[in-house]
């Protein structure tokens, strides 16, 4: 258990690099350092500590599962298309919960009732902790891959059931000091496991990310915890850091939707989640055909385009900007109106124009360009509902009530870019859809665009 | 070391990750939460003590497992992270990496 003073110092090395890094990835500028600084100290961390002098039984074993589990993480890091990236993340977290679940009834069982007071207690938290981490990544992550539905899911007297769950995970903590005994421990981590499936389970649509990010900061917490149950302070600085900047992290994109974080969690058992679905089967819209649509924008004066999540499906970010560059050579003012939520996550939309090279000084944030709109001609929606959905300011049923959007419909002309007439990601009907000034243009991203671009190069 | 050295630790810590992404932008939410993901892999640390000194095959599997999810957290996550910032460079070194090299 002696750790060396140099090993110990490296740990200490390591824990300065975790907390640069995060600093550096508060800041554009620094981003990409910090996470190199913060790989560096993992690395330099884990190898150190073979060199410790500390008994390691099955070298073998822990080498290989280290490399395989690398393998698996790299490649999938790489291969993940960049609009699947927010459930990628989810996956990581769940895994690293599930880790210092698995961490703490190993050394459960390796210790059983020899340690103290604090050691069991710890123990019961990595368990709980990482157990509803675990679980409830899983979930999101289903979510978000559309494998489940991705609307909240109610059950009946749902918010009792978990209620119940809650107290019965608490009580089966507290039975375990008492009364240790392994089969103690399965019953923890089934109702943990559980109660993470659960809280997860009312949480929809755009909330998802949110919880992601609480989750996360979960994980931070199990491990810290299991830093105390292994006696490692690396764990525990880590594990905290992680726990702490999480917490303010979920809070800081809660507020970006404008909505408390209570409300994104426990808004959903309330029931209210069929706001603004009822109207609206078989109502007259106005769709028109890409000619159309090219004329409108290639004689207008003022262009936002605002991209959505269904941009990013259509893989149609450069056709975008292609577009975008024949308006600018035509002398027309274009921007691009980023909702601090577009796409899955805050700043996904960022990352994926980035990716299709749509320089920086184009897209504006939400605050900035929201009074453009009454001066602006034709706002082009590729792709996106939810954001520019006036029931956020109107309805107070509508689930997404409160949440600041792109006030499109403040424009001259409105063309919606949808493949149907299906709602977003919220589920909620979108009144502007049917208002007099909005044109449709059905189809998929990609193709409409296409189309549109070709018929701007004949005007 | 003891319990109240470590809930020292443990205090200090909460206010330095607190403060240290207190002023952080709308557009790096995403990047910074997925680099915090990365960064709790670390417990791969931990995976790697309780396999060391596992005895008997439920503690060995169980350990094993724990091992291989914390490396594909911390490997995965730091990859995944890198991959999104790689998005936010300067227009034109975005554009030779794709004639450049396309793996």
């Amino acid at each position: 258990m002696n750790t060396p003073t140099w090993a110990q110092l490296v740990n200490l090395g390591a824990a300065v690099l975790f907390i640069l890094s995060l600093k550096g990835l508060s800041s554009p500028k620094s981003a990409r350092l910090g996470t190199a600084l913060g790989a560096i100290g993992a690395v330099v961390a884990t190898v150190v500590l073979f060199f410790t002098g500390i008994e390691l039984d099955n070298l073998i074993l822990i080498i290989a599962a280290i490399l395989v589990g690398s393998a698996i993480g790299w490649i999938s890091a790489r291969r993940v298309k960049m609009t699947a990236m927010p459930q990628l993340v989810a996956l990581f977290n769940g895994v690293g919960g599930g880790a210092a679940g698995l961490i703490a009834i190993v050394e459960y069982l390796h210790l059983g009732d020899q340690g103290d007071f604090l050691f069991s207690l710890f123990t019961v938290l990595t368990i709980i902790i990482g157990s509803v981490a675990f679980s409830g990544s899983i979930v999101t992550f289903l979510k978000l891959q559309e494998i489940m539905t991705t609307r909240p899911v109610v059950i009946p007297a749902g918010k009792w059931i978990t209620i119940l769950v809650a107290v019965a995970t608490i009580a089966t903590g507290v039975w375990l000091f008492v009364d240790p005994q392994f089969w103690v421990v399965l019953l923890l981590l089934v109702l943990s496991l559980a109660f993470g499936v659960l809280f997860v389970l009312p949480v929809g649509g755009a909330d998802v990310p949110i919880v992601i990010s609480l989750l996360n900061a979960c994980t931070g917490l199990a491990v810290a915890a299991s830093g105390y149950v292994l006696n490692n302070v690396l764990l525990l600085i880590a594990g905290t850091l992680v726990g702490a900047s999480g917490t303010l992290l979920t809070r800081e994109m809660a507020k970006a939707m404008g909505r408390p974080l209570t409300s994104t969690l426990f808004g959903a058992f309330s029931g209210t989640t069929q706001g603004g679905g009822g109207p609206g089967e078989e109502r007259p819209v106005r769709s028109a055909g890409p000619n159309d649509v090219a004329i409108m924008l290639g004689y207008a004066n003022k262009v936002i385009l605002v991209p959505g999540y269904g941009l990013a499906v259509a893989q149609a970010q450069s056709t975008l900007r292609e577009l975008a560059d024949l308006l600018t050579a035509r002398g027309i003012e274009v921007d691009y109106a980023i909702h601090p939520v577009a796409g899955r996550m805050p700043g996904h939309m960022n990352v994926l124009l980035a990716e299709a090279s749509v320089p920086y000084e184009q897209l504006k944030e939400m605050e900035e360009i929201n009074p453009d709109f009454s001066s602006t001609d034709v706002v082009l929606v590729v792709g996106a509902n939810d954001v520019v959905n006036p029931a956020a300011r109107s309805d107070e049923s509508a689930p997404i009530y409160g949440m600041p959007i792109l006030d499109v419909d403040n424009a001259q002309q409105v063309v919606f870019l949808k493949r149907s007439m299906r709602p977003g990601f919220a589920g909620i009907e979108n009144e502007l859809l049917y208002d007099p000034k909005t044109t449709l243009l059905f189809g998929d991203a990609k193709d409409s665009l296409t189309k549109v671009v070709t018929s701007l190069k004949a005007l | 070391m003891d319990g109240v050295a470590l809930l020292t630790i443990f205090v200090l810590s909460v206010f330095v990750g607190y403060e240290v992404v207190a002023k952080v932008s709308t557009i790096l939410h995403t990047p910074l939460m997925s680099g915090a993901n990365a960064i709790h892999g670390i417990v791969l640390i931990g995976g790697i003590i309780v396999l060391g000194s596992a005895e008997g095959i439920l503690e060995i599997v169980l350990a094993t497992l724990a091992v291989l999810l914390g490396a594909i957290n911390l490997v995965g996550g730091f990859v995944v992270t890198d991959r999104m910032l790689e998005m936010f460079k300067p227009r034109k070194s975005v554009a030779n990496d794709r004639d450049g090299g396309s793996l």
